[in-house]
This record gives structure tokens, C-alpha cells and sequence, in this order.
């Protein structure tokens, strides 16, 4: 960099950031457009951020930065004794936002509760069809099967009954999913026959308000003058919707955005480097794993699951596929979450011992396949060079493995029916709670649906799982969860990979923001220096 | 006349339902499924997976889809977005000004830049100049655009500081959206500073998309008005002892000018073409990006509402084309 | 036909060409443009003799060296290397060995496919020639590569599959051409002569009326030829076209596209690569109209 780009850099930075002074400004460079302000019709990080995680709150959230729950709209709760009926007690005095469109004559209550949570639940609802709507972390959380119904007690009581004791429920409602849209606003838009401006023009509690969305360019909040737990720090949220890794980064740069989300893993070097950038970074929440498909002739027996492991080199895999920014896997659950069990021991690199015990069992020379998919996810930044990797590791025991790939949906349709022999794969994190990870993803119940790629049902594992899902004392289930992470790694369905890193470079003028485990953005709290 | 127009018309119609059968057959066609996608690593439970076929009417026969999609289309309705939950026609109308504004100034620079380029270099034949000028067209012509509209990111925007990356407007300014032109909206806003923002942000773009235009622009030009210099008529204008200037501004330049302007309307499948390249790199709000993205998606409804309007547009500016020869050239409408 | 016949249109064949040559050669550019093509072949050929290096091989010592002419490259990376340590340079001349597979694989295709269906159009006429001209209609409705873009999404990206793409979206324009010529010849007087004497029509077609339009048709197939290079790149840029790891420069330029501003030698050298090799093609393509366009020959 010569001093010409600095001296206009910093012009640009008078430029672009002076007008802070009367009224503060935070830009952030997101990295592509919501797909509407709604998060209950969405999966996708993008839409949270720019809904979920700015214009609304839910009964109960996460502490921002964290996986802990805290009260939200909900100031407490109960669970009844046979642990089916939790019961919240509602915030008073909580204002919706005042947009163009809307102008609330009441505060938050139950009524609104109800309505976000029918509207998903009951397919009669009449929004339930609004804007073509799939509810599809509403379907994935089991939460139609989970509820057997909603009681409003009284305008500030609201009561769930369970069909089944379900301990991860509580984390469930934390989700961005869950949510909580204005009823009055949705009547008011029933009566306009404009029902579908619900998820466009949004209304919530949130501490942000939305004042207009540019599509794939810009969207512009406010800060909710009457937000419940206090005015945010800053005055207005800008996104700058910048698809293009290195633009945000140039952007960064120059001053005319504070945040930027995924850098690229190349530019994080200059970017520790750069002085008016501090680069932070985190343990996501994810685990990237190669699922052997216990089904199949070659893995049925546990010796060949372990000698594959054994041959398996992380580190080259580390270096190669993740520059960094990947931490060695060993347990199928990140450490960063609870009931994480450090005392596992990791597979051993050891291609001799590996080859060893394949000849025990049989299978030495055997031809397989591994899956690769086309896709970069936050827990694999490169299948295919991942595979090469194994490919060439197996290959030094003897074993001949071909690499396949599929378009995106294609692969997730057919690694869900069982085609593959070994399959790369992974998961981000939910909800913060263990079940998110173990139950999803090795249950039997999951062997039978497909997302468990193993196809592995071990009954000492999943009655471990199910105990931990009866009951809501923490501590037990810890202990429940530890046990069946030993049992994991004794039976070996997975070569556990990498947990990738997480990183975040922000300007130095921003003041306390924190990662989100999530893998969100949260604005609520952060300030920004004069 | 009226009876070419008639017929022009006419020969539209096939090719408009062949149109239609293309953007619905081959987008259905194409492995992936937007419901899979969305559901991602997550999965989703038959039972709910059959609701959405349902909702989405993918569960009828898939000549039946297409009919009713055919006949929606007449009514003006291309359907909604999957990802987005919008119509697919106010999706279009949003990114369509952006594309718009953007080919705009690029040919504006192509046939500013390009005709008088194209005429000089006929005037000075065989000259220095005229080798300078076909050089740097053919040059720009055979100019692989993603590819030097990232070096121009590397020159001018990262390595000298002149233009911004990427965008249409600073974040600064918030004009209101009254055409979709960012240079009409911010020129109106009166905010200081916008539209200087809006220009300054499409210097880089317009460039890049305008390079092959320019260059088959300036290529045509010469080569057009190297033929009617020949022409009898022009010898015989020389020979009468008309001043150059005059025969090559009255006389040559009228008629080289008519394949000229056919150039510059077939330019226009280019420009779609070059604006896919040009807004992804750029991270320009415009269809070309848009396409790319919902390819990707597989958001259905947003690439058969997409293609078909495209394709709509290069139709109907070929049509105006084709007219507009017909009312210059007499002869071609009684073919 | 006697010997003496075949010679004399032996004969006439190389004054034709002789005649072509001399016109072609006076162009300075195009000879130019001939030579480096030509020098391209070579070093697509030899390859993997010339290259120093294995194309796909990743040397975990050198990460993104820059050239060797600059601080801290290395001499054995002379163009420097990848962002997984592979020599720039080496790809690129690998790469040669795509491209110009790609021009000469598109090009066939799209020849043989535009040249069939323009001959059966032209010389057939009727309700034939209207449903391929409108089918030729609709392709060129659709801006190319946005076709180009579904159909490969359609075939699964890929290189053979983004070929078939574009040799698909270029076939209409010798559809047309052949057509316009199959017109202009079909009453003539020798078509006629020999259709009396008894030519079926498959030898009226190839035989006798096709020799008389390869003038344009080859031209459009040098400028096909650097199309279809450029838009092969420009696929494999978007994510469309090869896969990595083939060293397929448009292919490298995408995934080079994340070192923009820290790495500029592997954003660099792909494009300069196809700049040449497209403009040497066009370059000929333009020296090839000169010389077998007989209205600029006169002046």
C-alpha cells in the first residue's frame, strides 16, 4: 500500500464516517440479501441477521455471545414436575415498532405469541399459507410433533404443553424461528387483503426498526426509540450488501464499513496485520465429519471404521484445507458447547497400525468410495481437496477409493437414502444444546430419517440420548452425554474431521462486539468510538 | 408497410412459445430441487416435503405445470420467488433499471466513442491512425471483460484509490426510489454529493461492459464507410468537386450509418450477455446478477420469469431493428 | 471424372490458394497473429515436456510465490505459484492445452451441426427451413452465455458439458450462413447442370454446393473458434465450466479470484494468457476475410 491509498483512504474515512457525530452510524458489509424479514420462512444466516437477530425477540434468547439462555420477552419461566407444561410469564410494557405502514394501539402480549407459533404450527391458520411459507426450522425442530398445545392463561401468561418430555425445547424457542410477530399488525393487514407485506414490511420488538431495504444493496435500520431492555448505543444499522469476500475487505479498509463477515482465509494475514482492524476470531459451532455407512458390507465391522480413522492425517487436512482456520475434531460435538468430553482420546495418526488391523478384519485392499460435496459449508471450506486428502491417506493402507460428487440437493437426497459408502458431511449448531448434535445426527430415529449418514443405531448410544432428552437437570444430562460421546468414539460410525474457526475483522473505532456462536450478527450493545 | 409489420409480428409468435418451452422445459429439467436446497443439512420429513410439492404445484404433470404456467403468463403473472416469497415481476422491475442504466452508459460510450473511432479510421485508410485505431479494437474485441474488469478493480480502485469497488451509490445517500435510475433518482434527491456518487460508481462498470461494443462498433463503422466511399455516387460527388468534408459527412456517413445502427441493436444481446459478467464482479443490483444467483438456487419461478423476459426484451428490440430497416430500405419489406 | 479433369481442378485449387496466400501474407497482422498461434499449439503440445513442473503438483514449501523477477520469488517458479503451491506457468501451458481442445472441439460441433441443418434447410426450403430457422430463433433469442450458463446448470458443470453449451449457442450463426449461401447457389446454373445429370441430393449438397460457400463459413468459425475460448473461460469463471483442479484459465482465474489484491501474479497471467491467444485468433480471422472477401480484394 503507498501513501496515496492511505491519504485517500482517510479521506474517504472523513467522508464516509464524519456524519457520526450527531447521529452514530454503524455500517456493517454484509455478505448477500435476506430473502425476506422473517426468519420462521427462512434457514439461511443472511435473512437472521438482517431479521431475527435486529427486529424481533423471541420468549426466551441467547445471551449475546454466547449459548446461554436468557429471559427475553418471557420474564421467567416454570416446568411442571413430569416436565410437560412450561409456563411464561410475559414482559409488560413492551413496544412494537411504529413504521410507515403500522402504529401500535397495544403492547406485546399473548395474543402475539399465539400468533407466531400458530402460524407455524396449525396449517388452518389463516397466515399459515401467507408468502408460500415452508416453516422449515419450525418442521426440522420436530416442533408440530413436540407441542400438543398453546394455552393463553391470561394477556400475560402463556402456557405450552408438551406431547412428550423434550429437555431441548427451551433451547428450541431461542431459535431466530421462533420469533415473535405482532398480531394487531397481522389483523390490520388481513383486513387490507395485504397479508403478505407480514414478512416484507416488519414489524417487531426488536431494538432495531427496519426503514428500508434496497434489494442486493442496502438496508437501512434505526435504532427502536422505546426497544424494552433500553435505546441501542447507535442510531442507525447500515448493510451494505457486498457479496465479494475481498471488496468487503476493501471496504473494511477504507473506512466505509466497521464489520465484515467470511473473510476470505487468504487475506487473513494482512488483515491481522492492518492497524485499524482488529481481527477476532472463535470455535464455531460446527463439526465437519466423513460418516462411514454402517449399512454397507465394507463398515460393518467396527475394525475397519477404527484402521480408516487411524489412517486419516488431520493436520495435512488442517493445512491444507482449512489454512488455519481448523481445529482437529475428536468428539462429534465442538468444545464450545456443553457436555463436551475432553477426556476422549483422539484417533491416533498411525498408517502401519492402521493397515494392521484392516488385514484383521479382513478387508485389506478393499475398494470403496468417498463423497464429496460441491458446495464450500462453514465446516468444510474444500470437499473435494478434503477428499483428495483422504483418498491419497487411504491409499497408503492399500485401500482404493474413487471420489464422487452430486449437485448440492442431489447429494444431500441421496447421502440421506444411504448410496454412499463414506460421505463427507457436517452441521452447524442450533440451538447450543448437545441433542442438536447427537440426536440429529446418530440416533436410531435419525438412522431411520436419513440424517443420520452413518446409518448406525447403537442401543447402549441412543437410550444414553433418550435418558438425556427426559429429563431438564443439567448436571445429569451432562453426565448422560459424556458417556455417550465414549461410546462414539469406542464404535467409531464417523471419522471426526475439524471444528472450523470462526473470524470476524472489525474496525477499531467498534466497541464491543462479540462472535455469536450462531454464526450471527448481533448489533444490540455495540457502540461505536468518536 | 403495415402488412411487413404484420408479418414480423407474425413470426414472432413461434418463436415465443418456443421461448417459453425452453426457459420452463430446461429449468425443470435441471437436477436440484429448491425445496432440498432450502432444507439444506437439516433434511425435511416426506410428509411436509409432499405439502410443498403441493403448495408449489410441482406435484402435477409437468405438461400440465407448463400450461398453467403459459396461461399465467398471458395474464401478466410469472409467479413468485421461492426464496424471497416476491413476484417475480416487481423482483424484475427492481434489478431491470439497474441493468438498464448500466447498458445505457455503456453504449452511450460505444457509439460516442466507437463511430467516430469507426469514421476516422475509414478517412485515414491505411494510415498509422487507422492501424492505432483497428488495433486497439480488435484488442478490446478480443478482451476477455470478466477478466479485465478485475484488473481495473486492481488498478484503479486498489492500487490508485480513483473509483469505488462495487455498488451503485454510497451508503452516504438515500435517495428516494423514484425511477430505479440511480443518476435520475439522485439527481432529484438534490442531496450534495449523490449524484456525483452515482456517476463515480459507474465509471468502472460502464467501461467494462461497453469494451466489446465499442470495439465492433468502431469495426462496423470503418468497414461500412470503406464500402460506400466506394460507391459510384461518391466518386462522381468527388469528381464534381464537392469538398471532402462535405461527401463524407453528407453523403457517406447517411448511408454507412443504416448498417451502423443494426450493429448497435444487436449489441443489445451482448450487453445481457456481458451484464452477467460485468454485475457479478462488480456486485451490481441488476438482472445479470440476479439470474446467476437464482441459477444456483434453483429458484424456478425467478429463472423461467428471467429468461423469458430477457428473452422478450432481445426479441423485441431485433423486431424494432428489423422495422426500422424496413422503413430505411424499402426493398427488404416485399421480400 | 478423367484424369485430366482432377488435375486441372487440382490445378485451380492451388491458384486458388496461392492467390489466398498472397493477399493473406500482405496483411502484417494476421501473419503475426499466425505465428503465435502457432506457437501456441507448440507449446500446448509439448507441454509436459516444456513445463517445469507438474501442473497439479502442490509444493507445501511454496504457497503463493510471487514471480521469480520479484522479491522473494523463486527462479524454479518463474510466473510463481498458487495459492497451494502449484507453478503458475506450468498450468498456464496446460492450459494452452484446454483452450485451444475447447476452440477446435466447439468449433467441430457447431460446424457440423450448423452446416447440416443449414444445407437440409436451405436446399429442402418449405416447412422444414421454418422449423429450424425458428428454432435457430429461439436459441439466438436467449443473450448466450445466459443460455450457455442454463444449459451447462442443465448438464452439470463441467468442461465437456460447458463445450456442448457453447458449440450449441454458436451453431445458429453458420445455420444461417450455410442457409444464405445454399439460397444464393441453388438455382444456379451448375447446381442445376448437375442435378440433371443425375447428383443425388446428399452429393448436391456436400459435393457440389458446399465448396462454394466455405468462404464465410470459415470465417465465422475462426471468430467461433475465439468465442468459444472466451466463453469457456468466462463459464469456467463463473463456477460453470472445468473444475478445479484443471488448469483451465478461466477456471484458475475464479479461483484466483480471492488473492485480487494480495496476490496479483495469479489474477494476471491467466488473463494476459487468453488475451493472446484470443486476439491471435482474431487476428487471423480478420487476415482470413480480407483475403477471401473478394469486395475488399478490388480496392
Amino acid at each position: 500500500m503507498n501513501t496515496i491509498t492511505k491519504l485517500l483512504a482517510a479521506t474517504a474515512l472523513i467522508a464516509g464516517l464524519s456524519s457520526a457525530a450527531e447521529a452514530k452510524t454503524l455500517v456493517f458489509c454484509s455478505e448477500g440479501s435476506p430473502e425476506n424479514f422473517s426468519a420462521a420462512l427462512s434457514t439461511a444466516g443472511t435473512t437472521f441477521d438482517a431479521s431475527s437477530r435486529q427486529l424481533y425477540n423471541r420468549l426466551v434468547e441467547f445471551d449475546r455471545g454466547t449459548t446461554n439462555i436468557v429471559p427475553a420477552l418471557a420474564e421467567s419461566y416454570s416446568v411442571s414436575d413430569d416436565a410437560l407444561e412450561y409456563t411464561f410469564n410475559l414482559r409488560k410494557g413492551v413496544k412494537f415498532h411504529t413504521t410507515k405502514e403500522f402504529t401500535p394501539t397495544r403492547d406485546f402480549n399473548a395474543d402475539d405469541v399465539l400468533f407466531s407459533f400458530n402460524r407455524q404450527w396449525k396449517e388452518n391458520h389463516p397466515f399459515h399459507q401467507v408468502n408460500g411459507a415452508t416453516y422449515t426450522y419450525f418442521g426440522a425442530m420436530s416442533m408440530g410433533e413436540i407441542i400438543a398445545d398453546i394455552v393463553k392463561v391470561d394477556d400475560y401468561t402463556v402456557k405450552f404443553v408438551l406431547a412428550k418430555p423434550e429437555a431441548p425445547f427451551i433451547a428450541n424457542i431461542a431459535m431466530d424461528f421462533a420469533s415473535i410477530q405482532s398480531a394487531e399488525y397481522a389483523d390490520q393487514l388481513a383486513a387490507a387483503d395485504n397479508k403478505d407485506a407480514i414478512d416484507h414490511k416488519a414489524v417487531g420488538t426488536g431494538p432495531f426498526q427496519l426503514v428500508s431495504y434496497q434489494q442486493d444493496a442496502v438496508i437501512r435500520y434505526s435504532a427502536h426509540p422505546g426497544y424494552w431492555a433500553g435505546k441501542a448505543l447507535i442510531d442507525n444499522l447500515i448493510f451494505a450488501i457486498t457479496p465479494d469476500a475481498a471488496v468487503r475487505y476493501q471496504k473494511l479498509k477504507a473506512g466505509e464499513c466497521h464489520i465484515m463477515p467470511y473473510p476470505n482465509p487468504a487475506d487473513l494475514a494482512a488483515m491481522a496485520k492492518e492497524k485499524d482492524i482488529t481481527l477476532m476470531k472463535q470455535e464455531g459451532l460446527n463439526v465437519g465429519y466423513l460418516a462411514y455407512n454402517t449399512q454397507k458390507e465394507n463398515f460393518k465391522d467396527v475394525r475397519v471404521r477404527l484402521a480408516l480413522n487411524m489412517a486419516i492425517n488431520k493436520q495435512a487436512i488442517l493445512d491444507a484445507v482449512f489454512q488455519g482456520a481448523g481445529k482437529a475434531a475428536k468428539n462429534p460435538l465442538p468444545p464450545t458447547i456443553w457436555s463436551y468430553n475432553e477426556d476422549t482420546p483422539d484417533d491416533v495418526y498411525d498408517p502401519v497400525a492402521a493397515k494392521a488391523l484392516l488385514s484383521e478384519a479382513g478387508k485389506a485392499g478393499m475398494k470403496t468410495n468417498i463423497w464429496a460435496m460441491p458446495v464450500q459449508r462453514p465446516y468444510n471450506p474444500a470437499a473435494r481437496r478434503m477428499a483428495e486428502l483422504i483418498q491419497a491417506d487411504w491409499a497408503a493402507i492399500g485401500v482404493e477409493a474413487e471420489i464422487i460428487s452430486f449437485e448440492w440437493g442431489e447429494y444431500l437426497t441421496r447421502s440421506r437414502a444411504g448410496e454412499h459408502e463414506t460421505v463427507l458431511l457436517g452441521w452447524t449448531g442450533d440451538n447450543g444444546d448437545p441433542d442438536n448434535f447427537l440426536y440429529v445426527l446418530l440416533s436410531c430415529a435419525a438412522a431411520e430419517n436419513g440424517s443420520n449418514r452413518a446409518r448406525w443405531c447403537n442401543a447402549e448410544f441412543d437410550g444414553l440420548l433418550r435418558a438425556a432428552k427426559e429429563t431438564a437437570d443439567v448436571a445429569e444430562r451432562t453426565r448422560l452425554y459424556k458417556e455417550a460421546q465414549v461410546v462414539f468414539k469406542r464404535e467409531a460410525p464417523w471419522a471426526t474431521i475439524a471444528h472450523s474457526l470462526v473470524f470476524k475483522p472489525v474496525r477499531n473505532e467498534v466497541v464491543d462486539f462479540r462472535i455469536d456462536p450462531f454464526g450471527g450478527h448481533m448489533f444490540y450493545g455495540v457502540d461505536i468510538k468518536e | 408497410m403495415f402488412g411487413f409489420i404484420l408479418r414480423r409480428v407474425g413470426m414472432l409468435i413461434p418463436t415465443f412459445i418456443g421461448v417459453s418451452l425452453v426457459s420452463f422445459f430446461f429449468i425443470r429439467l435441471i437436477p436440484g430441487d429448491p425445496i432440498i436446497l432450502m432444507s439444506g443439512e437439516r433434511g425435511i420429513s416426506p410428509e411436509r416435503y409432499a405439502q410443498f410439492q403441493e403448495l408449489f404445484g410441482y406435484n402435477k404433470p409437468i405438461i400440465v405445470q407448463y400450461f398453467d404456467y403459459l396461461l399465467a403468463v398471458l395474464q401478466g403473472d410469472l409467479g413468485k420467488s421461492i426464496s424471497t416469497k416476491l413476484p417475480v415481476w416487481s423482483e424484475f422491475f427492481v434489478r431491470f433499471p439497474a441493468t438498464l442504466e448500466l447498458s445505457f452508459v455503456a453504449i452511450f460510450l460505444a457509439v460516442t466513442i466507437g463511430v467516430p473511432a469507426g469514421i476516422i479510421a475509414a478517412v485515414k485508410r491505411a494510415t498509422s491512425v487507422d492501424h492505432s485505431i483497428m488495433g486497439i479494437a480488435l484488442v478490446g474485441y478480443s478482451m476477455p471483460i470478466f477478466w479485465s474488469a478485475l484488473m481495473m478493480i486492481i488498478v484503479f480502485s486498489g492500487m490508485l484509490g480513483w473509483t469505488p469497488v462495487s455498488g451503485r451509490l454510497s451508503f452516504m445517500f438515500f435517495p428516494e426510489s423514484i425511477t430505479g435510475f440511480m443518476l435520475v433518482d439522485t439527481w432529484l434527491s438534490g442531496e450534495k454529493g449523490a449524484f456525483a456518487s452515482a456517476v463515480h460508481h459507474l465509471v468502472l462498470p460502464s467501461i467494462a461492459l461497453a469494451t466489446i461494443p465499442l470495439a465492433v462498433i468502431a469495426r462496423q463503422t470503418r468497414s461500412a464507410m470503406l464500402e460506400v466511399l466506394g460507391e459510384d455516387y461518391i466518386r462522381t460527388a468527388r469528381a464534381k468537386g464537392l469538398g471532402r468534408r462535405r461527401v463524407i459527412g453528407l453523403h457517406a456517413l447517411r448511408n454507412a450509418l443504416i448498417p451502423v445502427i443494426t450493429t448497435i441493436g444487436l449489441q443489445v444481446g451482448v450487453l445481457m450477455a456481458g451484464a452477467i459478467l460485468t454485475e457479478t464482479i462488480f456486485s451490481w443490483p441488476g438482472i445479470g446478477k440476479w439470474m446467476v444467483e437464482s441459477i444456483s438456487r434453483r429458484d424456478y419461478p425467478v429463472i423461467q420469469g428471467g429468461l423469458l423476459m430477457i428473452a422478450f426484451l432481445v426479441m423485441f428490440v431485433n423486431l424494432m431493428v428489423d422495422l426500422l430497416y424496413g422503413l430505411i430500405n424499402p426493398r427488404i419489406r416485399h421480400q | 471424372m478423367t484424369d485430366v479433369a482432377l488435375d486441372s481442378t487440382r490445378k485451380a485449387r492451388k491458384a486458388q490458394f496461392a492467390e489466398f496466400w498472397h493477399y493473406f501474407k500482405e496483411n502484417r497482422g494476421a501473419v503475426i497473429g499466425l505465428w503465435v498461434f502457432m506457437t501456441l499449439v507448440f507449446l500446448a503440445v509439448f507441454a509436459d515436456i516444456i513445463s517445469p513442473h507438474e501442473p497439479n503438483i502442490q509444493d507445501r514449501t511454496a504457497f503463493l510465490l510471487p514471480p521469480a523477477w520479484i522479491d522473494g520469488g523463486r527462479l524454479e517458479f518463474l510466473l510463481g505459484t498458487d495459492a497451494v503451491g502449484r507453478d503458475v506457468l506450468s498450468r498456464l501451458l496446460h492450459g494452452a492445452q484446454f483452450s485451444l481442445f475447447i476452440g477446435v472441439f466447439v468449433v467441430s460441433i457447431a460446424l457440423a451441426g450448423g452446416i447440416s441443418l443449414g444445407l437440409i434447410s436451405g436446399f429442402f426450403g418449405g416447412v422444414i427451413d421454418t422449423a429450424i430457422m425458428r428454432i435457430m430463433d429461439v436459441i439466438l433469442a436467449f443473450p448466450s452465455l445466459l443460455l450457455a450458463l442454463v444449459l451447462v446448470a442443465l448438464l452439470g458443470p463441467g468442461l465437456v458439458n460447458a463445450m456442448i453449451a457453447i458449440a450449441l449457442v454458436l451453431q445458429p450463426h453458420f445455420v444461417r450462413l450455410t442457409r444464405a449461401s445454399v439460397m444464393a447457389e441453388r438455382n444456379r446454373e451448375y447446381v442445376i447442370a448437375a442435378q440433371v445429370a443425375g447428383a443425388g441430393n446428399t452429393r448436391l449438397m456436400f459435393r457440389t454446393i458446399l465448396p462454394n460457400c466455405t468462404a464465410p463459413l470459415i470465417v465465422q468459425a475462426t471468430l467461433s473458434f475465439s468465442n468459444a475460448i472466451l466463453d469457456a473461460a468466462a463459464l469456467g469463471f463463473l463456477g460453470m465450466g472445468a473444475q478445479p483442479p484443471t488448469p483451465e484459465w478461466g477456471t484458475m482465474l475464479a479461483e484466483a479470484r480471492e488473492f485480487i489484491l494480495s496476490a496479483w501474479w495469479v489474477v494476471t497471467f491467466p488473463g494476459v494468457a487468453i488475451l493472446i491467444t484470443v486476439l491471435a485468433i482474431n487476428l487471423i480471422g480478420d487476415g482470413l476475410r480480407d483475403a477471401l472477401d473478394p469486395k475488399l480484394k478490388r480496392s
